[in-house]
């Protein structure tokens, strides 16, 4: 037999496929032993060979069992997705070493030694993550400094837009815009009342005192609820005819877009308070919304206009022929097609905005991220950064990719296409 | 015979491009015209400019009465009467054929939603496709789109119908049904301007044959004595090309 000529091959598959499957358990053998109890499997090779040794049994033992046609379902399947050449054979190798190397001591971090039972730093003492100290903290990650007897009120603030917006799945399609009016001006004024109190035998909490999950959810509401009208009228304007309205919408974005927002936020909290006359005062919270706000609706005006410029110049000139006035055809024709084809880009932005909330921590609001910040200096929890940050970072990453997958699930539901 | 639509000395420019030339013409109610000539002669920039989706520079434009000027209050009126059906049908895609049909009646009429899908469902019907209204264009052929197209525009009851080479971007096997429809609504004594170039159809339908060359209308006749007698060499050149 010619040894270098040689090619696994459906004929010779009984003695190729048993070696290389041989030869790949042991390169998994070695690196799991390795990895997981310190033992050296190929001790007896010289150290270089021996740390690579489980990457060249496993390349050899793929390159074997990599067989065209073999008649076996699930060894082509393999074949064709991890095995299809020598280079994404060993792709393939070090992407299963690193998941056997990393994965356990991340999982055991995680949950095997880590601590849940307890109620002070002391309690833990296992080596692993101490959950005991969100367990602890969790209240105030979620309200703020919001006084603990006054907290149902931000409950059923949510509870009462949970249901609305439940509601408004169910109710017959008559009913929904008056539903869907009283959501977004109505609903919003009742849910700040109930929060902020100071009227109908509420105590007065002020907005200092917010704070946690429920602020990044307040924030994030009012900013993407009003963002979105504003930066439809700001794109709109971008492309009128009257110059008055297109260059001071340009002016507008332009002068949003290339502030950061610490920036911004700064400005609203120390600058703007100069600009008002003696004895007025604004809400520090007001002030970051309407900062947030504007800011991203620059961005989300840039984003639509985008969706404007693709629709076909035969749109709006059917829309015209059929005797439609300028608000007629964007609202009934342009923009429903527009803002449809960028649901990806608008769901960017308002994730980019839901992220973008811990920012509100320069002008002393704490919102979840900021709470943390918090309690991670305490004197009697110092040492919790990472437990914190990683609590804070998985919340987050629930919120936005619920979010994404909402916008990706309207994105079919809107789809006229053929299929 | 009263007149519907008037032009005169009609000038249009893109920047330095000139395409109408001093274009003068008369439509009667109920006639039908069909104009021809080679490709950036001016056609569809002429019947565009009736219902101003062009504007023209210089010269008037007299619609049912109206003259068309800046007032976009008027342009909006005049252009619910004169229907319009373009070369690529502009169909709205996220609307189904029948919500098609009755958005402008409902909006811009101010109809009340059930009067306006029996009057869609009657186009639909006079088009052949009622059986489609609750498709999406997308789900629909281009033939069957153009024909949506037209039931859509007649929704709107108009006095005139403007056609922008309506069956250029068609299937040669769906060009047929789109001038069938065509056909219908001509002997319904609708006034119709058509831009085409299906000859057939122009000797079916048309009372009167205009052709344009350069932006400027080189003759004007009865359709039969156009294509047996025509006057002039360059009218002659085109239809030995075209015939």
């Amino acid at each position: 037999m010619n040894i270098v000529n040689f090619k696994p091959n459906k004929d010779n598959l009984k003695s190729t496929l048993p070696i290389g499957i041989f030869l790949i358990s042991i390169g998994l053998i070695d690196i799991i032993l390795n990895s997981l109890l310190n033992f050296n499997l190929t001790s007896f090779l010289p150290e270089k060979i021996s740390f690579i040794a489980p990457l060249i049994f496993g390349a050899i033992g793929l390159y074997l069992i990599r067989i065209e046609f073999s008649g076996n379902k699930l060894l082509d399947k393999i074949n064709k997705n991890f095995n299809s050449s020598s280079f994404n054979a060993i792709l393939t190798l070090l992407v299963i070493f690193a998941l056997i190397k990393y994965v356990p001591p991340l999982l055991n971090w995680f949950i095997f030694d880590a601590d849940f039972i307890g109620n002070k730093k002391e309690d833990c003492t296992s080596g692993g993550a101490c959950w005991v100290f969100v367990k602890v903290w969790f209240n105030r990650f979620v309200y703020g400094m919001y006084p603990d007897a006054e907290q149902w009120r931000i409950n059923s603030a949510f509870i009462m837009l949970f249901l609305l917006v439940g509601a408004s799945f169910f109710v017959p399609s008559k009913y929904k815009k008056y539903l869907l009016i009283f959501l977004v001006f109505v609903y919003p004024i009742i849910g700040l009342k109930l929060i902020s109190g100071g009227d109908f035998g509420l105590k007065y909490v002020e907005t200092g005192a917010w704070g946690g999950l429920s602020l990044t959810f307040i924030v994030s509401a009012f900013a993407l609820i009003l963002c979105f009208p504003i930066g439809m009228l700001l794109a709109l304007g971008r492309r009128s005819n009257l110059p008055a309205i297109r260059y001071s919408s340009i002016g507008f974005i332009e002068l949003w877009r290339g502030v950061p927002l610490i920036t911004v936020l700064f400005m609203s909290a120390v600058m703007f308070p100069m600009f008002l006359p003696d004895g007025t005062y604004v809400d520090k919270l007001i002030r970051v919304l309407i900062a947030i706000t504007l800011f991203e609706a620059a961005y989300m005006a840039e984003v639509i206009r985008g969706g404007l410029q693709a629709l076909p110049k035969g749109q709006y000139e059917a829309a015209k022929s059929l005797g439609m006035g300028y608000w007629r055809m964007h609202f009934l024709i342009v923009l429903p097609q527009a803002l449809k084809l960028v649901i990806p880009g608008i769901a960017n932005t308002f994730l980019a905005l839901v992220k973008d909330t811990p920012l509100i921590f320069v002008v002393g609001l704490l919102e979840l991220a900021g709470m943390v910040n918090l309690a991670k200096t305490n004197p009697k929890w110092l040492g919790m950064a990472m437990e914190g940050y990683v609590f804070a970072g998985l919340v987050f990453w629930v919120i936005c990719y619920a979010m994404s997958r909402y916008s990706q699930n309207l994105e079919r539901k809107l789809s006229t296409e053929r299929q | 015979m009263t007149k519907i639509i008037e032009l005169k000395n009609v000038n249009k420019w893109f920047d330095k491009f000139q395409a109408l030339k001093d274009v003068s013409l008369e439509v009667n109610q109920q006639e039908k015209i069909v104009i021809c000539g080679p490709s950036g002669s001016g056609k569809s920039t002429l019947i565009r400019c009736i219902n101003r989706l062009e504007e023209h520079q210089d010269g008037q434009i007299i619609v049912d009465g109206n003259e068309i000027s800046e007032n976009t209050k008027d342009i909006e009126k005049i252009r619910a009467e004169v229907g319009m059906v373009f070369q690529q049908f502009n169909l709205f895609p996220h609307l189904s054929i029948l919500d098609n049909c009755t958005l402008a009646p409902i909006w811009v009429k101010k109809m009340p939603k059930k009067q306006a899908e029996e009057i869609a469902m009657q186009n639909l019907e006079r088009v052949q496709i009622a059986d489609q209204a609750k498709k999406f264009p997308g789900q629909l052929s281009g033939g069957q789109q153009q024909r949506s197209a037209i039931a859509r525009a007649l929704c709107m009851e108009p006095k005139i119908m403007l056609f922008d080479e309506p069956t250029s971007a068609l299937d040669p096997e769906m060009i047929k049904e789109v001038l069938d429809s065509m056909v219908d609504l001509a002997k319904g004594g609708m006034t119709m301007i058509v831009v085409t170039h299906e000859m057939g159809f122009a000797k079916e339908v048309a009372d009167n044959m205009i052709f344009m060359d350069e932006g400027k209308i080189v003759e004007k006749a009865k359709t039969k004595e156009f294509f047996d007698n025509p006057k002039s060499d360059r009218t002659k050149l085109f239809l030995s090309q075209i015939l």
